[in-house]
Parts: C-alpha cells; sequence; structure tokens
C-alpha cells in the first residue's frame, strides 16, 4: 500500500537572476515499512524534494506545480495551519543533517523532546517526560541522560537523541537527511543499525536522504538517483546497484571505493554540474555524457519501465534497444 | 623499503595544555593536558604516499602540522632528508617551505576570498623569490592550472574563488601546493567535501603530480577505503598512537589489530547483495586527557585480557613491513 504519492513535483527558487529549478517533474511512491533512498551529489534537488513534502520550503521556494498524497490526500491543498497541527511530527518527521546543530544548546535533551510532544499531543509534561526517557532508552542513549544538556553528548549520542525526537509522536513517515554524514565510521555504523532496527521494529517508513551510496546501499530498499533536479533512474536498490542502465548512475556507483573484494578502478564523470538557472536543454546530462548523441541534446527522455522489473530510468539509449 | 626515506618521524608528541580558570588553577598543581599525538614514529620514502587514517580527534591533523612545524611538537624528532627539522631557526625554517607544503580540507576557508586566482598562486613564488619577471611568473602559472586540468588557464587567471565549484577550487589549492615543486607535501582530508563524481578526478591529479615532480605525499583521511587507491603505506591511529601500519593492501586485508577490524568492518559498501554482518564495536573514543592504561583501545576491545589493561603493547613485525601493536593480533 501506497503511504506517499508524489506526483510530477516542481519546486523552485525566485532570485534575482531568475528561477532556480530545483525539483524538476519528480515523481515518485513510498509503500508503507518501506525504507526509500534518495541519492544525488550536493545541488541536485534531494534536500529541496525533502523540505518541499514538509512544507519548509524558504520564502523565496515555491511549489510551482505537482501533487503530493499522503495516505491519498493531496497534502499541498491544505492550510499551513492544518499541515502543522496535523501532518507535521504527528505523520511526517524529520531527521536534519548535522547532529551538532541541530539540537538547542539551552535546553536539555529530555525538554527538547517534552517540548515536541505536548505541542503536537494533548498530555501532561510528566506523561511526556515519561515517554521521553523510554525514547532514549530504545534509541540507546538511556533514561538516565534525559537531564544532560546537548554539550554534555557525544556526536553519537546527539543524533541517537535527534531519532528520538523524530520518534515522538510516532509518525508514519521519517525524512532522513544525511543522518549520518558529521559522524566518524564506527558511530555511523551504530547510529545506522539503531535507525534500521526501528525502522523494522515500528514498521516505519522511511526517506534516507544522502548523497553516500555506500550507505544507501546499505540501508534502503529502493532507490532513486537524481540529477540536476530530475530523477533519471528509479527501482529495487539491488536492480539498480547491479544492473543500472543510466550511464549517470554506472559512473556514480562506479566512483565509491569498497574497503572488500578486488581493487577495481574508479570512475571519473567529465565535467561539472550544471547550473540549474540554466539547465541544458533535452537530457540534462548529456553534456557530461559520454554516450551524448543529437537526440539528447533535443528531446528530453521519458520514464521508461524495465520489463516485469520494479527498474525505471529515463535515457535515451535504453529507448534504442 | 627499498625507496630511500625523505622524511622520518620519531616519538613524536604534542601536548595540548588545558587553560583552567583562576580559582581551579589554584587547586590544581600540575596543568592537564590534551594528549594528542603520544610518541609515534613513521617515516615516508621518496615519491611514496603514507596515509593516516583513523577517526576525528586520534591525532592524524596534528602529527601533519607538526611534521611540518605549523604547530611546535613537545617532544620527538623530524628528520627531513638531511636536516633536522626541530633544530631550524624561523629563518631557515622559512626557506624550507618551499621544499614541504600542506593542501586543506576545505577550499572554501584556504583560499583568499579577495586575492584573484593569479594572486593566490603568485604569492608563494613571490615569497620564496622563485620567479625573476612577471613574464616567468605568469608562465608559471599557467602551466601550473594546465597541470590541474583548468584549461584554458587564462580563463581562469583573474576569477575569484566565488566563481569557481568546490572541485575547481580544490584544484586550485593542489595548484598552489605544487606551483613551488616541493619535495613533500601534507595533505590533510584533501577529498573529503567534494562530491564523489569529482573526487576521483581529483585524486587522480594528485597521483599523476606525485609521479611527475617525484614527491612525498603524507595524505590524511578518515577514509580507509580510498587510501586503497591512493597510498602505498597506511598507518591506523587511534588516540594519539599508531595501532597498525603496513602496505595498504596487507593492513587492510589481512587487519591484525581489533581496532583496525572494527575500523574497516564499519565501512559501508556500495552494494546491497553484501550486507556483511557487522563486529560494531560499543562505546565510544576514551578522553585523550586521561587515556586508559595498558593498550588504549582496551576499554572497547572485545577480545581484551588482563594484560592489555596493564601494559602497553608496541609495535611488532607480524610479517614483512606490517606492524601491529596489539599482544594478541587477530590471526587471519
Amino acid at each position: 500500500m501506497s503511504l506517499l504519492n508524489v506526483e510530477n513535483l516542481r519546486a523552485y527558487f525566485s532570485i534575482l537572476r531568475g528561477y532556480v529549478k530545483a525539483v524538476d517533474d519528480v515523481s515518485f511512491e513510498i509503500k508503507k515499512g518501506q525504507a526509500f533512498g534518495l541519492a544525488g551529489e550536493s545541488g541536485c534537488g534531494k534536500t529541496t524534494t525533502a523540505l518541499t513534502i514538509l512544507r519548509l520550503l524558504p520564502t523565496n521556494g515555491r511549489i510551482v506545480s505537482g501533487k503530493i498524497f499522503f495516505e491519498g490526500k493531496d497534502i499541498t491543498r491544505i492550510s499551513d495551519e492544518e499541515f502543522r497541527k496535523t501532518y507535521r511530527w504527528k505523520k511526517i518527521s524529520v531527521i536534519f543533517q548535522g547532529a551538532m546543530n541541530a539540537l538547542n544548546p539551552i535546553m536539555t535533551v529530555g525538554n527538547q523532546i517534552v517540548e515536541a510532544i505536548t505541542l503536537h499531543e494533548d498530555i501532561t509534561k510528566k506523561a511526556a517526560l515519561d515517554r521521553a526517557k523510554k525514547l532514549l532508552e530504545l534509541v540507546g542513549v538511556g533514561a538516565e541522560r534525559v537531564d544532560r544538556y546537548p554539550h554534555e553528548l557525544s556526536g553519537g549520542m546527539k543524533q541517537r537523541s535527534i531519532i528520538a525526537m523524530a520518534l515522538a509522536c510516532n509518525p508514519d513517515l521519517i525524512i532522513a537527511d544525511e543522518p549520518t554524514t558529521a559522524l566518524d565510521v564506527i558511530t555511523e555504523a551504530q547510529v545506522l543499525r539503531v535507525m534500521k532496527e526501528l525502522q523494522k521494529k515500528l514498521q516505519i517508513s522511511m526517506i534516507v536522504i544522502s548523497h553516500d551510496l555506500s550507505m544507501i546501499a546499505e540501508t534502503c530498499d529502493e532507490i532513486a538517483i537524481m540529477y540536476a533536479g530530475k530523477i533519471v533512474e528509479q527501482g529495487d536498490i539491488v536492480a539498480i546497484y547491479k544492473e543500472s542502465l543510466h550511464p549517470y548512475t554506472q559512473r556514480l556507483i562506479g566512483a565509491f571505493p569498497s574497503i572488500v573484494g578486488e581493487k577495481t578502478e574508479l570512475s571519473t564523470i567529465q565535467g561539472f554540474p550544471p547550473d540549474l538557472l540554466n539547465p541544458p536543454s533535452g537530457c540534462r546530462f548529456h553534456p557530461r555524457c559520454p554516450f551524448g548523441m543529437e537526440i539528447c541534446k533535443k528531446k528530453e527522455p521519458a520514464m521508461i519501465k524495465i520489463k516485469d522489473k520494479e527498474h525505471y530510468v529515463s535515457c535515451h539509449l535504453v529507448g534504442l534497444k | 623499503m627499498s625507496k630511500q626515506p625523505r622524511i622520518v618521524v620519531n616519538n613524536l608528541r604534542k601536548y595540548f595544555p588545558i587553560k583552567l580558570g583562576f580559582f581551579k588553577s589554584l587547586l590544581t598543581s600540575q596543568v592537564p593536558r590534551v594528549r594528542a599525538v603520544d610518541g609515534i614514529s613513521f617515516m615516508v620514502g621518496e615519491r611514496e604516499v603514507f596515509g593516516l587514517v583513523g577517526e576525528s580527534g586520534c591525532g592524524k591533523t596534528t602529527t601533519g602540522r607538526c611534521v611540518l612545524r605549523l604547530i611546535e611538537p613537545t617532544a620527538g624528532k623530524i628528520t627531513f632528508k638531511e636536516a633536522d627539522m626541530m633544530k631550524l631557526t624561523e629563518h631557515q625554517l622559512r626557506s624550507m617551505r618551499r621544499r614541504m607544503q600542506i593542501i586543506f580540507q576545505d577550499p572554501y576557508e584556504s583560499l583568499n576570498p579577495r586575492m584573484s586566482i593569479y594572486d593566490i598562486l603568485a604569492e608563494p613564488l613571490n615569497l620564496q623569490n622563485v620567479a625573476k619577471s612577471p613574464e616567468k611568473t605568469r608562465e608559471i602559472i599557467s602551466s601550473a592550472l594546465e597541470e590541474m586540468d583548468l584549461v584554458p588557464p587564462e580563463e581562469f587567471l583573474y576569477r575569484f574563488p566565488h566563481e569557481l565549484s568546490g572541485g575547481q577550487r580544490q584544484r586550485v589549492a593542489i595548484a598552489r601546493a605544487f606551483v613551488l615543486r616541493p619535495e613533500f607535501i601534507v595533505a590533510d582530508e584533501p577529498v573529503s567535501m567534494l562530491d564523489a563524481s569529482i573526487r576521483t578526478e581529483v585524486m587522480k591529479l594528485m597521483l599523476h603530480m606525485v609521479e611527475k615532480t617525484n614527491c612525498s605525499f603524507l595524505y590524511i583521511t578518515h577514509d580507509i577505503a580510498l587510501t586503497r587507491y591512493m597510498c602505498d603505506r597506511i598507518a591506523v591511529m587511534y588516540l594519539g598512537k599508531i595501532v597498525e601500519t603496513g602496505p595498504t593492501e596487507l593492513v587492510i586485508g589481512r587487519r591484525f589489530h581489533p581496532y583496525t577490524e572494527a575500523l574497516i568492518s564499519a565501512v559501508p559498501v556500495p552494494d546491497p547483495t553484501s550486507r556483511r554482518t557487522k563486529v560494531v564495536i560499543k562505546g565510544e573514543v576514551a578522553s585523550a586527557v586521561n587515556p586508559p592504561e595498558g593498550c588504549r583501545f582496551n576499554p572497547r576491545c572485545v577480545y581484551a585480557q588482563d594484560k592489555c589493561r596493564k601494559e602497553e603493547p608496541q609495535l611488532v613485525e607480524v610479517e614483512k613491513d606490517h606492524y601491529v601493536a596489539c599482544f594478541f593480533p587477530l590471526a587471519q
């Protein structure tokens, strides 16, 4: 069953020189209990996609067109007030990037979780504090740390507290934006393990946003690869990593070194990511693509479904075969 | 090692004193110190890329800066070719700087935003009196940009850092480090701020320059997977000490120290079919003010025994060129 359905979403930022087309015709679906990875390089629009779903776009950004269905209801059509009261944090919560800065330094961790709960639910402070303790226990920080200030906790502990906070109102969907980028590898492994266990145990759907394809490979069931505001390839995680068809996906995956197995040549991508004020015509990857053809410059490739597989790709090369 | 050693570091230590408040300082007789680097030794050979790997706070950056004497080491000996680095006066050190350079992590902060690319690259040349005429300076700078694939160079000469992308900025920073043709470069996480698609390109450029200019490279990183592509030999650091060192493929492939094992096992692999069972160690890195007695890794080590809590293990050769500081190295 689908929980979140994003259809033809376009979100632009207006700046003096024009519109930055940060998210341009993006569609995807998230099923209940699924971990969905949204991957791409900096500036490809993955964080903007998340902010759009959460209605947290900065003032110069807006949804130009498209629909976002949450449990069948179009949440782009409801008022900000209704969204804040019934959706944000209660149904959709978020784990922000950078554990070091997401917590309020002058409030104890417990009080910050209590604040999140009491704002959205009609319960006493004491009951909320009890729940905060349970949550901290659940993520492995320990109930005894409920009165600690953020500076008394290590990076990993802070990030776990943020996970506890995201879980505070039993959401159906958690959006994790680069949840482990600021952490060391061993701490990252510890935090990812907690996230995965809780996701399975509580049957929460998750969108994991990251530039790190290795991390997504280890956590998600499905993945969408974004390039310059568009999804270029999407599908089952194994299909994408093992049989990727888009030249960008292939090279991006090939650019990540592996610590196990034979040492293979790392792939490179020529050139630099495009300017989203004036994205290239046709396929946006064509100026950097080694297989660029005439048609790629003129016509934008459509999303094609690969036969008998959960695998979608938008590339003219695939259409030819 | 058949290679001639170019830089030899012996028993390097760097302790940072902790500033206490007035009243606390009356009560304590000894100033507590953070032992960032606590007795490490290594050497980097000619045209060799030596990697220092570890988590944040293990002392890898401090080591890199001490080796160049950008910060004064507390104790130890650093020999650069024939010269004893510790005995150099400030004046002598300045001319020595021509032969040793550093590349910083963040190209957004290491380039002066008010200087053009030309000025950034001309500054080291002028400071060291290398270029005798403006024409010569321009020629050197143009070829330095070409080496970094910033072509045509005329297009970049008079631009400012904010007009360049992150990848291009880091290339300028690398060009600046190589422009004096140094014999030794410390690179402190040079690609960790870059996106995956441009990272490989920058790594290849650096390796190419090492080959071309016969330079030695101290590569500091937290990403042990990348060292397979960059480094000839690596050293794994934990809490100010080297716990394992040797040729990259031997250390990664055979890993004798439990910490190396844990570190490697924690690294995510870009392959969803190989979700490995991980040896995730518990707890966090201990404080460098009061490091644990004995082996510093013992509170987190699953194999720790009584001996590990009392005595400190020394680096022992377990196979050719491969050293491990552990009483009970893992047999693979």
